[in-house]
């Protein structure tokens, strides 16, 4: 009878660590008071301005944070309380670009959208034009050319030297380890360059879509490699063991058991390096020549793409050049983020398995 | 019976199977390739040495040592457009990167570090993944909308400011000006730079800061430390050389930066120190700017500018890999 009495008290699970009612309006009490302070700071002295006001906000939330604590428990907790504000100042800040950023191109470039951005190019019109001429079909499908060239030749060497780092292992992963770190240090416009000096001076002689494909490449290499080999890491050992063990060769192992194993995680990495080169610009300003006119074909003649639309559009500093300019980028700006929220979709649910 | 035993006998005794670690055919073609592949970021990166080298030789030899001394950069053409005379020399350049990018760093690495702090230690549940998600994204973000957004919100509010700085901060040297022009300065540049390094030195710092270890977390916790003090004596010791890493990954990553400079700084072939005045120089910027209408001299000069720009990047990295692995080791 005794075992059967559900009505003993289990306790609830707590969180002591959890800020109760009366914490979490105290702080929220000490940001109103430092923004009520400096308000009054603001109006009485001939500071003006959203700006002094928001770094007498930051310094009277850290003093009146220091005193609260002060006055409450002592100094040790005064100091913990101020740094705290300030740690969360820095937070603020690091976010107010982003905010500014998003909120400037959508605020901009929404002006600029139109139907005709998906099927017309520029090849008639000028970006001075009125905004709903022309269009950037031709920067689309340059983008799209070119990113795809770089991925089919990027996506293999990445993938092998991240399996070369994590199956390998051979006597070169450590070089090799460092040497894709650099890789992804080199600026983008040495990229352009390099591709400029071995390719197009001594060979081609001309700019063309390969050329700015082959640029992207470079820079797609590293973040791929880097990103496969952290999900390469990822995969339990066991899987390897088993694979060898049913007499697979090491061959069969990695090709049968561990890329599969890996493969959501191959496609995050596929899609951040496209991510990465999307919206680069210095190389495909040097070597994709940038036309205005749709080019299917990425062996000859300039080849357009966003980045390059962007580029051009702003130097003609009128409002309709402007205004194409901040839609270009939102177009641009949209891309990277789908791709960007893509690849997490992908990684999470990796790690959820 | 007997037959059957005689059967036995007869059939030949098999030699024991010869063990061996030699691997297949397939598996030797399968490292080849795997190797040939991992190998591929060296034979790009001396590739591009070599190149970049061998077609701004001539300029590197014809200059020497001024190449890095000198700030003067012009080919002179009389009427038929023959070169008359022409000298490279890219130390403006060279000072104006290291300027604006350790502006940037300077800027950044206390906002990100406390940023990543932030994420780490006192941000919980749905705010923590909603920052990080933030954070990630921006680093994602193209570097030509930096430059733009750099140039149209950014720009007039930085000169404002430098206007706030020489006046009120002008006795200290570094921001006192010549002359009041303000705008397209390497202040601003670094700080167009600033913010984006900002989310790279915040990931990686967030991401050391994220190791360490619970057990000293929470033993720290146990003698009664308070949050700061637990971050002061067990995260950051643990996290420093991470974050030297990190900001020396943003260094590098400020220094290579092209189009958002670019766009918001004023190039001028003099080496200028002080940080608020409109006058600076980048050689990313300056390949990009002279390549347009380059002859092939010059061209020859912008590889080796290039070239000079490749090494600077590469020294960086070794010098934050080296860092890293030092510091990475003492902290744990």
């Amino acid at each position: 009878m005794s075992i059967n009495t559900p009505e003993k008290k289990v306790p609830s699970p707590q969180k002591p660590w959890k800020p109760s009612v009366a914490e979490r309006s105290q702080s929220i009490a000490v940001g109103v008071l430092a923004a009520l302070a400096s308000i009054a700071v603001v109006a009485l002295t001939p500071m003006k301005g959203l700006l002094p006001f928001l770094i007498l906000s930051g310094i009277f939330a850290i003093i009146i944070g220091y005193l609260k604590g002060l006055i409450g428990r002592g100094s040790t907790t005064a100091k913990n309380n101020a740094v705290g504000v300030l740690l969360g100042l820095g937070m603020a800040i690091a976010l107010i670009p982003i905010a500014s950023i998003l909120h400037t191109t959508i605020s901009r470039g929404y002006k600029g959208l139109h139907w005709g951005l998906w099927v017309d190019d520029m090849s008639l019109n000028t970006s001075t034009d009125p905004i709903a001429e022309g269009g950037l079909y031709h920067a689309l499908i340059g983008t799209l050319i070119m990113v795809s060239i770089a991925l089919v030749i990027a996506l293999p060497l990445g993938i092998l030297t991240a399996v070369y780092l994590t199956e390998i292992k051979g006597r070169f992963a450590r070089p090799v380890k460092f040497l894709v770190q650099a890789m992804s240090g080199v600026p983008s416009i040495v990229a352009g360059l390099f591709i400029m000096s071995a390719i197009v001076y001594p060979i081609t002689k001309t700019f063309s879509g390969l050329m700015g494909a082959l640029a992207l490449s470079i820079l797609m290499i590293p973040t791929i490699a880097r990103t496969a080999e952290e999900v390469l890491l990822l995969i339990p050992n066991d899987l390897r063991e088993a694979g060898v063990a049913l007499g697979g060769t090491q061959w069969r192992t990695v090709a049968m058991v561990v890329l599969p194993a890996a493969r959501s995680g191959l496609v995050t990495a596929m899609i951040l390096g496209i991510a990465r080169v999307i919206g680069e610009t210095a190389p495909i300003l040097l070597v994709s020549g940038g036309g205005d006119a749709v080019n299917y074909n990425p062996f000859t003649g300039p080849m357009g793409s966003l980045p390059f639309y962007v580029w051009k559009s702003f130097f003609f500093g009128t409002e309709e050049a402007t205004t194409r300019g901040w839609a270009g980028l939102l177009v641009l700006l949209s891309f990277v983020i789908v791709l960007f929220f893509l690849a997490r979709t992908l990684s999470s649910r990796k790690v959820r398995r | 019976m007997a037959t059957t035993e005689i059967q036995r006998e007869r059939r030949p005794i098999p030699s024991p199977r010869t063990i061996t670690t030699e691997p297949r055919l397939s598996d030797k073609v399968f490292r080849g390739i795997v190797t040939a592949g991992g190998l591929s970021s060296l034979v790009i990166l001396g590739l591009i040495a070599i190149f970049l080298l061998y077609q701004g030789y001539e300029v590197l030899v014809e200059e020497g040592f001024s190449f890095i001394t000198s700030s003067t950069w012009e080919v002179i053409t009389d009427e038929y457009g023959e070169v008359q005379s022409y000298s490279f020399g890219i130390a403006a350049m060279v000072v104006g990167t290291l300027l604006c990018a350790l502006i940037a760093v300077v800027v950044a690495v206390p906002i990100a570090v406390a940023s990543a702090l932030f994420i780490t230690f006192y941000a919980q549940g749905r705010l923590k993944s909603f920052l990080v998600a933030v954070i990630d994204l921006m680093a994602a973000f193209p570097s030509i909308l930096f430059g733009f957004w750099g140039f149209f919100i950014l720009m007039p509010k930085a000169e404002y400011w430098a206007m706030l700085l020489n006046k009120y901060l002008g006795w200290i040297p570094l921001f006192a000006v010549d002359d009041r022009i303000f705008t397209r300065s390497p202040f601003l540049a670094g700080l167009v730079l600033a913010t984006m390094i900002i989310p790279i030195t915040t990931a990686i710092a967030r991401e050391v800061f994220d190791q360490t270890p619970l057990d000293r977390v929470q033993a720290a916790y146990a003698l009664g430390a308070t949050k700061w003090a637990m971050i002061r004596n067990v995260a950051i010791p643990y996290g420093r050389g991470g974050v030297v890493g990190g900001a020396m990954l943003g260094l590098g990553r400020a220094m290579g930066e092209t189009v958002a400079v670019y766009t918001v700084l004023n190039i001028v072939y003099q080496i200028n120190w002080q940080i608020l005045f409109g006058a600076g120089g980048n050689v990313a910027s300056l390949i990009l700017l002279k390549f347009g209408e380059a002859k092939p001299l010059e061209i020859k000069g912008l590889m080796a500018a290039g070239f000079a720009l490749f090494v600077l990047t590469l020294l960086v990295n070794f010098l934050a890999d080296f860092i890293v692995r030092k510091t990475g080791s003492k902290g744990r």
